[in-house]
């Protein structure tokens, strides 16, 4: 294996665009701040499988922002469409039918919908035969595309379009987010990190690194959603490093199933101050503060930075 | 050379003499030997393709519809529930147009939960932009997926293909097939050079996009309906391609003793074979009987289901599947084909053959006896679904086990 060297500064990605401007996404995408910085590093060719989500919306009929291909498949799927995209190139290469010249990486592009829930199922079975593949996950915590809906990732107490705080239940949200990162490393598949907006370094060297391996390479991207958030479009990426400096998203990185942090904070900030910021929680603050929640949400993020081991040591 | 084969090893040895690059599969009761043959084929390297076992019939659509969107050759194989289970997909690859030919294995669908086939699996399907074919021999099985290569591939249809069988009728029943010589299949089916979906670095591509406007849908729609309408011509063009290599002649629609024919039965599949008996009985009872059988069902032959159709005086649908609430779909589609002709016969529809259920002696004897009374007396009978006294006694004793029907008297010796 070629020895890494790690980039240091924000200066070192590369200048080069693989996703141009001009989508219809919203301002402040969290999603595409991630995604414009991950084909710096898989570069144009590739081809990027999608399932249903708000990014199924960057390529409209006759335009398209990127400069690679890309399949639209269904919600449940995109895993499965990476799996003939990549067989056929194989055999068609094995056969003398494609140049390998003309070959391809296969990225699938989901939201949390698709990557928590529906997709599940076809995302496990193609880490499980152990495809050759990238797999990036945008997730702004809900069924952004549909309006902003519950979805298995949305975290405890968030307000969304079918949690919405009443009378008699007023603290929105009534579950925990989904941990998959520790369902997709329960598979330990070569590689698996998550990524934020907000640390593009981190999310460049992941890139590179897991390029070595072959394999599932799997990205979870906490991506901050103005609209559903309920936040200015231009704190996105404020909003993704307080996600971190609270400690409530983890920079990390699992290969073959061994996790390593890649973000240690010596202090973290409460998590009062990610929670505020946003409208999806407001309700835990006025008209009455809901102390026993946000200390819940507390708790579970120090329950989890103890059980760290890079953490507490 | 000949050998005896099942409807799925006929099946098989189709997808092997296309030299077909990649099989998705997902094992199915009646279509598993289909997959079972292809994975040891390729396993023993008389076959060189990739096969992958999926994690449902949703993800090995969408594999078999990506990667034929990649530009290889792709086959998989279905039945029933498998079907119904990846249906959205069904719609989606259609609307990538491209190239993929996929077997369905006929089985009934739950609930009640079952095994035996009929035919609402694959008409549900109808819709979607597939091309689909129903095979009534084991040898219809193995030339039909030759066949539809060709059509999927043609550069004026470009429209996936479903083959159908019926499950346990013809999936597991031998029957002699001529296994034609390679060089002839080569000759009818070339190999696949993608010029219009296909992935490469060279050439990037956005496959499948989202389109915004009814304006925009409404003409990839009808572009697709075009397409399945012209695939009636090239249908034609192939088929008589195929009848002068090997000798066998697949029209859009079979016709037995129709020529004559006032009373006519339509059919489709494996059963039809029960039914060419039933015109020999009713011929022997001085009925002017034949029948058609469809094979092409989508693009649904009209011109030549009209020109057959039109010389008899009574018409008999004979559908094994049901659109509850409604009845026959093979009726109801053979109905509107006829509705603006000036001459057209009386149609009389008929449901039997659900879930495997047997279509008896007695059953074809009632439908000829009704169309007879249709010519000579002009008396139409509505709709009519068919069950005999031997199979209501059948039942009766299974309700009769749990409780039910406790005024039923069990009779001794029956």
């Amino acid at each position: 294996m070629v020895e890494l060297i790690p980039i240091k500064s924000i200066k070192d990605i590369p200048f080069d665009e693989n996703l141009f401007p001009g989508t219809p996404a919203c301002a402040g995408c969290g999603g595409l701040l991630a995604l414009r910085h991950c084909l710096k590093v898989l570069g144009k060719d590739i081809v990027i499988v999608n399932a249903a989500g708000c990014f199924t919306l960057l390529s409209i009929y006759p335009f398209t922002p990127f400069k690679n291909s890309w399949l639209y498949t269904a919600m449940a799927c995109a895993p499965a469409g990476a799996q003939g995209i990549r067989d056929a190139l194989d055999i068609l290469i094995k056969k003398g039918k494609l140049d390998p010249k003309e070959d391809l990486k296969v990225v699938v592009l989901t939201g949390d919908g698709a990557a928590y829930d529906i997709g599940l199922a076809s995302t496990s079975g193609a880490i499980n035969r152990n495809l050759d593949f990238y797999y990036i996950c945008y997730d702004n915590e809900a069924y952004g595309n549909t309006g902003f809906q519950w979805s298995g990732a949305t975290p405890l107490a968030s307000k969304t379009g079918t949690t919405q705080p009443g009378r008699l239940s007023p603290s929105g949200a009534e579950f925990f987010k989904k941990d998959l990162f520790e369902i997709w490393r329960s598979h330990k598949p070569p590689y698996l990190a998550t990524i934020s907006p907000s640390h593009p370094v981190d999310l460049h060297n992941k890139f590179k690194k897991a390029e070595q391996y072959k394999g599932p390479k799997l990205f979870i991207n906490l991506s901050p959603c103005p609209p559903g958030w309920a936040t200015e479009p231009s704190h996105s990426t404020i909003l993704a490093k307080l996600a971190v400096d609270t400690g409530i998203w983890a920079l990390k990185e699992a290969i073959y199933g061994d996790i390593k942090h890649t973000h240690i904070q010596k202090k973290f900030k409460s998590i009062e101050e990610y929670l505020k910021e946003q409208g999806r929680f407001t309700h835990l603050f006025k008209p009455q503060r809901q102390e026993s929640v946000i200390n819940k949400i507390q708790e579970r993020v120090n329950k989890y930075w103890h059980s760290v081991q890079e953490y507490t040591k | 050379m000949r050998e005896m084969l099942t409807g799925n090893a006929a099946a098989a040895w189709g997808v092997r003499l296309a030299n077909v690059d990649y099989i998705p599969a997902f094992p199915v009761t009646p279509q598993t030997e289909i997959i079972e043959t292809l994975s040891k084929w390729i396993n023993d390297g008389v076959m060189d393709a990739k096969f992958v076992t999926m994690d449902s019939e949703h993800s090995m659509i969408t594999a078999a519809g990506a990667a034929s969107a990649t530009g290889a050759r792709v086959f998989t194989a279905t039945s029933s529930q498998g079907l119904v289970y990846g249906f959205e997909m069904l719609y989606t690859i259609a609307g990538w147009r491209v190239p993929l030919v996929m077997i369905n294995v006929s089985r009934g669908l739950s609930s009640p939960i079952t095994l035996e086939p009929d035919h609402n699996d694959i008409l549900a399907t109808r819709d979607t932009g597939f091309i689909q074919i129903h095979c009534e021999v084991c040898q219809e099985v193995m030339d039909s997926i030759l066949i539809a290569y060709r059509l999927a591939e043609d550069e004026r249809i470009l429209l996936p293909v479903l083959v159908n069988m019926d499950g346990f009728h013809l999936s597991f029943t031998r029957e002699p097939v001529e296994l034609p010589i390679i060089e002839q299949v080569r000759k009818f089916l070339p190999a696949y050079k993608p010029n219009h979906a296909f992935f490469k670095a060279s050439q990037p591509m956005a496959q499948g996009v989202a389109v915004l406007g009814g304006y925009a849908y409404s003409y990839f729609k009808y572009q697709m309906h075009l397409a399945s309408k012209k695939a009636i011509e090239v249908y034609r063009e192939v088929s008589e391609e195929f009848a002068e290599l090997f000798g066998r002649t697949y029209n859009t629609v079979e016709t037995y003793m129709a020529d004559d024919a006032e009373c006519l039965l339509i059919m489709t599949n494996s059963f039809t074979t029960m039914g060419k008996a039933a015109i020999e009985r009713a011929r022997a009872r001085n009925i002017k009987a034949g029948l058609l059988r469809l094979r092409l069902v989508r693009p649904f032959p009209e011109a030549d289901i009209i020109r057959f159709v039109k010389r008899a005086k009574a018409v008999a649908v004979l559908d094994q599947n049901i659109s509850i609430g409604k009845g026959g779909i093979i009726y109801s589609d053979v109905a509107s084909t006829l509705y603006n002709e000036k001459e057209k016969p009386v149609l009389l529809s008929f449901i039997s053959g659900l879930g495997g259920k047997n279509i008896s002696i007695e059953e074809f004897e009632f439908i000829f006896d009704s169309l007879v009374k249709a010519v000579d007396k002009g008396e139409i009978s509505p709709p009519q679904l068919l069950y005999t006294e031997a199979e209501l006694i059948e039942i009766n004793r299974l309700k009769n086990i749990v409780g039910k029907e406790k005024h039923y008297k069990f009779e001794s010796g029956d």
